[in-house]
């Protein structure tokens, strides 16, 4: 058996077979991408965190969000956080975040709280990347006076600010999480409505477009299986982002007792609930605030990884100095 | 440049048409009445009959549009039901307020912000750039009224007495008057003076009024109250200032004739400052104007929390009363404002880039 000096040579080394033998898409690349970011690992990581709260929020919450103390333990009102492990005395009950104004734990309440901040976030974005979507590529698409129309439209909502805008609609619609989403939704419309048109713009005059229009696909058909999966990058990213502020304006409208009503366990209602007594309850206030905060990380720091892993502008490693 | 700037003035009538158009829309698709809204328990069929028809609520609803167009071309707001004031008034005392809040909340996101950015630019990957921009990632992830009442809490209680110490509350110490200056300087008036309203407006911009009438402790006295809510109100669009200074430096810091300039010979400092953040600036200068529109939605939260009677939180209580005079009345000027600011940054950039005036 002859050896061939190739073969001690190790030109081809595992790694490059490796790499030779699986199909790279695009959305392999983009994951690829994405976990060697160390902003977008951090947020992937609060944002499992914050999953698994949600989906086991029964097994970590020592107790049911809405069940008051009175009579089962000897608590007060508003007490302190009382965690064994800092030093308060083994024989107290523990609360690692505190006693509520109506002598709930409070720990628990953010544990499923996490439910409704991921609920509240991909509902209105979700609503509104559909009918965002729906409009921007028809106007896209048709061009003329429907796409005048309807952007016009569009920078009228702009115009108001947004949260000003969210409070009207609530207003008009009545208080509630349900309307507060519905609201928060509507205002997010022109955002993906913009994309959408300029990402149909740009796509539309493709040769594979031509191609079905020619095969004599409907104008549907086209939009939703030609156009629409290759305008998805900065909907995804752009979906990202706002979720991230979809789940801050929700906040702020429970805060102002025009989203989640007591006793529901919304971080923004219950910071509201209690922000007169910050000065005597800070914890009261401090932790549905840092329970928010750390969500809307999550998710922002994710967009700009996705948007970043997505554009094939950016190399990963060994990136060209760009100053 | 001037017929830039009328062209640009023209586009912006559509979108000023729709505003009116949306605005006396929003209060009227509200379910339920504004009389049993507002006077709950002591609306009885009759009151609310006389209600109705002083507020001309039961005329046609394109009468009612002809009344509101009328009365907006005349500035006159009509009266606040819940109030049983002149909105016009209203706005008058509590717009400078919101002004002054805006005002100095986006100069501390400015100055701040755009330094942050082009250190982080300059030194980019070093531990200053990565700090700064978690910094920011942090800032714009914070709800306005979570970190305000932190905030409060940390700089009104904790630093109590200590010289570190702000009020939590409020935008004047009792005790403190500010006196108006019309009256300082004997321009006494009626409130039938048409200029009344001119002069009260100005009056009430407590800094403004504070400097010219030279009662320094009152202005000492406004700017220690202004600090909390101010910050409070500056983090997010300090974040994303900070945030867009860098990437848009760095961008402009690659360009070729960046290169050229270095080449030359000409030092570091020099490039960045005089050459590049020139070009680097126009999309800041684009995200200052657009971040207003969230400074006034955030200063709603602010001014409930720091308890400053504002133009949010009036807009904001009156929405919740379906008070309609005051709703239009201030929807309209918020959107009108913000407009007007996104047409004057929109001018601003030929002074910036003289390729705009051109196309």
């Amino acid at each position: 058996m002859t050896v061939s000096p190739l073969d001690s040579l190790d030109l081809i080394s595992p790694e490059a077979t490796r790499l030779a033998s699986k199909p790279t898409s695009l959305g392999r690349i983009t994951l690829r991408r994405l976990i060697r970011r160390r902003s977008a690992l951090v947020g992937l990581t609060l944002l499992g965190v914050l999953s698994a709260t949600a989906v086991f929020a029964p097994w970590i919450a020592p107790y049911h969000p809405e069940q008051v103390l009175i009579g089962i333990e000897t608590v007060e009102r508003r007490e302190a956080p009382c965690i064994h492990l800092l030093g308060c005395p083994e024989d107290r009950p523990q609360h690692l975040m505190g006693i509520d104004g109506n002598v709930r734990d409070e720990f628990s309440r953010v544990v499923y709280g996490s439910r409704f901040s991921l609920a509240i976030g991909f509902t209105s974005v979700g609503f509104a990347i559909v009918i965002g979507t729906f409009f921007g590529a028809l106007a896209g698409y048709l061009g003329g006076w429907v796409d005048n129309v309807i952007m016009r439209v569009m920078d009228v909502l702009l115009a108001f600010p947004a949260l000003l805008l969210a409070i009207a609609i609530v207003a008009v619609l009545g208080p509630g999480l349900i309307n507060a989403l519905l609201a928060i939704g509507i205002v997010t419309i022109p955002a993906y409505a913009r994309v959408m048109r300029a990402s149909v713009l740009s796509v539309k005059e493709a040769n594979f477009v031509a191609a079905s229009r020619a095969l004599g696909a409907s104008m549907m058909r086209i939009l939703f299986r030609s156009v629409l999966p290759n305008a998805m990058t900065p909907l995804i990213v752009l979906g990202t982002l706002e979720i991230a502020s979809a789940i801050l304006s929700a906040a702020a409208l429970s805060f102002l007792g025009l989203g989640a009503q007591p006793p529901t366990p919304e971080w923004g209602s219950m910071l509201s609930t209690e922000r007169n007594q910050v000065f005597t309850a800070p914890h009261l206030v401090f932790f549905p605030g840092l329970a928010i905060t750390l969500t809307v990380l999550g998710f922002n720091l994710l967009g700009d990884g996705l948007r970043d892993a997505f554009d094939p502008r950016l190399a990963v490693k060994g990136e060209a100095p760009r100053a | 440049m001037i017929s830039f700037v009328i062209r640009r003035l023209l586009s912006s009538i559509p979108v000023l048409v729709g505003i009116l158009l949306v605005t006396f829309a929003l209060a009227r698709l509200s379910p339920g009445d504004p009389c049993t809204a507002l006077l709950g328990e002591h609306a009885t069929p009759q009151i609310c009959e006389q209600f109705i028809a002083r507020y001309g609520l039961d005329q046609p609803i394109l009468t009612q549009l002809g009344i509101f167009l009328r009365d907006v071309a005349r500035f006159d707001f009509g009266d606040s039901i819940r109030y049983q004031r002149p909105v016009a008034l209203m706005l008058v005392e509590r717009l400078p307020m919101t002004i002054e809040l805006s005002f100095s909340a986006l100069t501390l996101a400015v100055l701040i912000g755009i330094p942050a950015g082009i250190i982080a630019a300059m030194r980019h990957n070093s531990a200053t750039d990565v700090t700064t921009m978690v910094a920011a990632n942090v800032g714009v992830s914070m709800p306005v009224f979570w970190l305000g009442l932190m905030l409060a809490y940390v700089f009104g209680l904790l630093l109590r007495d200590t010289p570190l110490w702000l009020p939590p509350s409020g935008r004047i110490s009792a005790g403190l008057t500010a006196v108006p200056f019309y009256q300082v300087y004997g321009l006494g008036m009626g409130r039938s003076s048409p200029l009344y309203n001119v002069f009260e407006f100005f009056s009430n911009l407590y800094i403004f009024n504070s400097i010219i009438t030279g009662n320094f402790r009152v202005l000492w006295d406004t700017l220690r109250h202004l600090i909390l809510p101010s910050m409070a109100l500056s983090t997010i669009p300090m974040a994303i200032i900070a945030r867009m200074t860098r990437s848009s430096l760095l961008e402009v810091l690659g360009r070729e004739y960046i290169r050229a300039a270095r080449a030359k010979g000409v030092p570091r400092a020099a490039v960045v400052f005089k050459h590049a953040l020139r070009n680097a600036l126009l999309p800041v200068v684009t995200i200052i104007g657009l971040s207003l529109g969230s400074l006034l939605g955030g200063a709603v939260l602010t001014e409930t929390i720091f308890g400053l009677a504002g133009v949010g939180r009036a807009l904001f209580e009156a929405i919740t009363s379906r008070d309609y005079p005051i709703i239009q009345a201030f929807t309209l000027v918020i959107a009108v404002g913000y407009v007007i600011v996104n047409l004057l940054v929109d001018i601003s950039y030929t002074f910036l880039d003289p390729r705009v005036r051109l196309e």
